[in-house]
């Protein structure tokens, strides 16, 4: 029980981590209807300048920079590429940023070689005890973070301009440009704001239990992806209920990987696919997804 | 499709011999003629190094084209296709092959075991067709995911099928009691033929059946269709294109032409290696599409030659090159190099160049005729 307990404790802060990752995807995807495959680069952006700079400038500045250097790529991909492309179609868009990805995270890549970084992190490993239960201190920091930046991003979206701004574009974007909504701005915003979320998320995807920051940190992002597309591409409570479906199943997948053997070594990381894989049978559209009704 | 400049396959590694094939009857036939004559000359004048790469662009463009008939033709996007290349390459390794201790084999003839990996590839690519048939663009991008990273894990975990993680040996096809290998001599007009001449002609059959027969799928009533439902889906509807199914079979059709490249890919490495196939692979496949144009077959070809003949070529030449670090100097890798470069090509044609490098192409043959271009059907000017 108190294994079980554990798992799902580290479960649903992992699923914090992700939430935060698909929120950034459902941001874009809502504000420039782009699925955005460049995400884990903006992820790996973000913790890279973080684990650089901790030891000249100290942590909490250097997660500052991290966040504010995501932010700044993701508004150069929306600048440089989305908002110059002519292509109607969205899928073509889609694969701009594939082609986004691929350039950055090879440079990222090659700057970090087969080094694990540090995130120079205040928590270490040092582990809470909860009664019965414990969790390493910085998963319980990365519960409490991701939730406060999650509700304060719903409530921002829901009573500030900017939220309002968003929504409309969202729903209907001629409309809203008639409005006075501007909406290139309402999708750089977009844009940085993921870049923003994705640089938290790094944080805490390299640091305890994981050794640090490496080149395959992004692409832990993909596990994101399913979690955005199992809650829906265009719901931000969606993403939220995706990333703790995800990061649930996933960490007691791995944890009774022992009883679970006959599906294989590392079951765990492949779980988020599969629950994405029957959702999707079942309802097409995801959990919180619009279901696009067009009847002939 | 109203496209008028699909009508080339070049086996050729050259993109130029591609450039140009205007409906016009007797300037087709005889491109045609010289595209096949290159394809023959080839093995007689460049080394085994550019033999196996030629065999490795010609088995990439033939995923690409299945790759192109879903993403650029259908509109639906896949990230899956580095799963069907496996399904392929270890289908027909494992059909081929004898039991050797722990790694089991069926011990088939090496013709049907190709075939049926291929029919295998198919089967798996039937078996996501609920998900396939149902999901539109992006979002089965994001599912086919899926199809990766469980693909991986199988990879990994079914060690007597795969090998696990250091793969196993290919066993060379074997058509008729010809070997496609070393093992026997043969030598034509002085020019000793080993494995790589002879995959090199294999290769260039495989690629030009596959290549006419997705011509004709684009060309003719399926091809409108799916155009189609990529343009406008409840249009599609309206006129009694049964959408689901579209999707779905155009999957299939997509996943059997990956198993084909897989096998190809299996036969000219000759060992095959789970790692080779995960989502770089993929990303490579729709970088080849995207960058040679969405929706032909050309374009497909050209786009598969650039994408994996540039890390080859900065390889070669990488003491001469500008940028290129040399093993052990810090810079980019050949390897890297190319990735960059095509990376950044890809966004490159998303925004200047819709259409890809055969829209490309067919603009400058127009400019040259002094003809307006043609007003292209490609999805970005849809």
């Amino acid at each position: 029980m108190t294994t079980f307990a554990e798992l799902l404790l580290n479960g649903i802060s992992m699923g914090a981590v992700y939430a935060l990752i698909a929120l950034g995807f459902v941001i874009i995807f809502k504000a420039s209807e782009v699925v955005n495959f460049a995400h884990a680069s903006l992820l790996l952006a973000g913790g890279f300048i973080t684990a650089k700079l901790h030891g000249s400038i100290g942590f909490w500045p250097a997660l500052a920079a991290g966040i504010a250097g995501a932010a700044a790529v993701g508004c150069l991909v929306e600048f440089l590429v989305i908002r110059r492309s002519k292509a109607a179609d969205h899928s073509v868009l889609a694969i701009a940023t594939i082609g986004v990805d691929i350039v950055l995270a090879t440079e990222i890549a090659r700057h970090i070689g087969t080094d694990v970084l540090a995130m120079g992190d205040p928590w270490g490993d040092q582990v809470v005890r909860l009664g019965p239960v414990s969790i390493s201190e910085a998963r319980l920091a990365a519960l409490l973070v991701a939730f406060v930046l999650i509700a304060t991003f719903l409530l921002a979206f829901k009573h500030t301009g900017w939220g309002v701004a968003m929504r409309a574009a969202a729903e209907d974007g001629e409309t809203a440009a008639l409005m006075g909504v501007r909406l290139s701005r309402v999708s750089m915003s977009a844009w940085a704001v993921a870049g923003a979320l994705a640089a938290v998320a790094a944080l805490f995807l390299a640091v305890f239990p994981t050794p640090g920051l490496d080149k395959t940190t992004g692409m832990v992002a993909l596990k994101a992806f399913p979690a955005a597309i199992l809650g829906g591409l265009d719901s931000t409570t969606g993403a939220l209920v995706g990333g703790l479906l995800i990061g649930v199943t996933e960490a007691l997948m791995s944890g009774y990987q022992g009883d679970l053997s006959f599906l294989g070594r590392g079951i765990g990381d492949v779980a988020p696919f599969l629950v994405m894989l029957l959702v999707l049978l079942i309802r097409p559209a995801g959990l919180f997804g619009t279901r696009e009704l067009t009847r002939v | 499709m109203s496209e008028t400049s699909v009508s080339k396959r070049p086996p050729a590694k050259r993109p130029p011999a591609a450039g140009s094939a205007p409906r016009a009857f007797p300037t087709g036939v005889v491109v045609w003629a010289a595209v096949a004559a290159v394809a023959v000359a080839v093995p007689f004048y460049l080394d085994a190094f550019w033999l196996t790469a030629g065999m490795f662009a010609m088995s990439a463009a033939v995923g690409a084209i299945g790759i192109n008939l879903l993403t650029g033709a259908t509109g639906q996007l896949s990230m899956g296709h580095a799963f069907f290349l496996a399904v392929g390459a270890y289908g027909y390794v494992y059909f081929s092959a004898e039991p050797d201790g722990h790694l089991g084999g069926l011990g088939l003839p090496t013709p049907l075991a190709a075939v049926l990996a291929i029919a295998l590839a198919g089967l798996a690519g039937g078996v996501f067709s609920p998900i396939a048939g149902r999901l539109k663009g992006a979002y089965l991008g994001i599912a086919t995911l899926a199809l990766i990273f469980l693909g991986q894990h199988v990879l990994f975990s079914a060690e007597p099928v795969t090998g696990g993680y250091n793969g196993r040996a290919v066993p060379p096809l074997e058509l008729f009691g010809f070997s496609f290998s070393d093992e026997t001599d043969l030598v034509v007009m002085g020019i000793p033929f080993g494995a790589p001449e002879r995959l090199w002609y294999l290769g260039a059959v495989l690629l030009a059946l596959a290549a006419l027969f997705a011509r004709g799928v684009l060309r003719d009533r399926p091809g409108r269709a799916m155009n189609t439902i990529r343009d406008h889906e409840t249009a599609a509807g309206v006129m009694g294109v049964p959408v689901a199914r579209y999707r779905a079979g155009v999957f299939v059709l997509s996943s059997m032409y990956g198993g084909l490249a897989g096998v190809m890919l299996a036969l000219s490495f000759q060992r095959a290696v789970p790692d080779y196939f995960g989502v770089m692979l993929s990303l490579d496949y729709l970088a080849m599409i995207v960058i040679g144009g969405l929706g032909s077959v050309g374009g497909a070809v050209i786009g598969a030659v650039f994408v994996s003949l540039l890390p080859q070529v900065l390889t070669r030449y990488s003491d001469s090159m500008p940028l290129v670090a040399q093993p052990g100097e810090s810079g980019f890798s050949p390897a890297e190099a190319a990735r960059m470069l095509y990376g950044a090509a890809v966004v490159a044609v998303v925004l200047f160049l819709p259409g890809g490098l055969l829209g490309l192409a067919s603009r400058i043959r127009a400019s040259l005729a002094g003809r307006r271009p043609h007003p292209r059907n490609t999805r970005s000017s849809s």
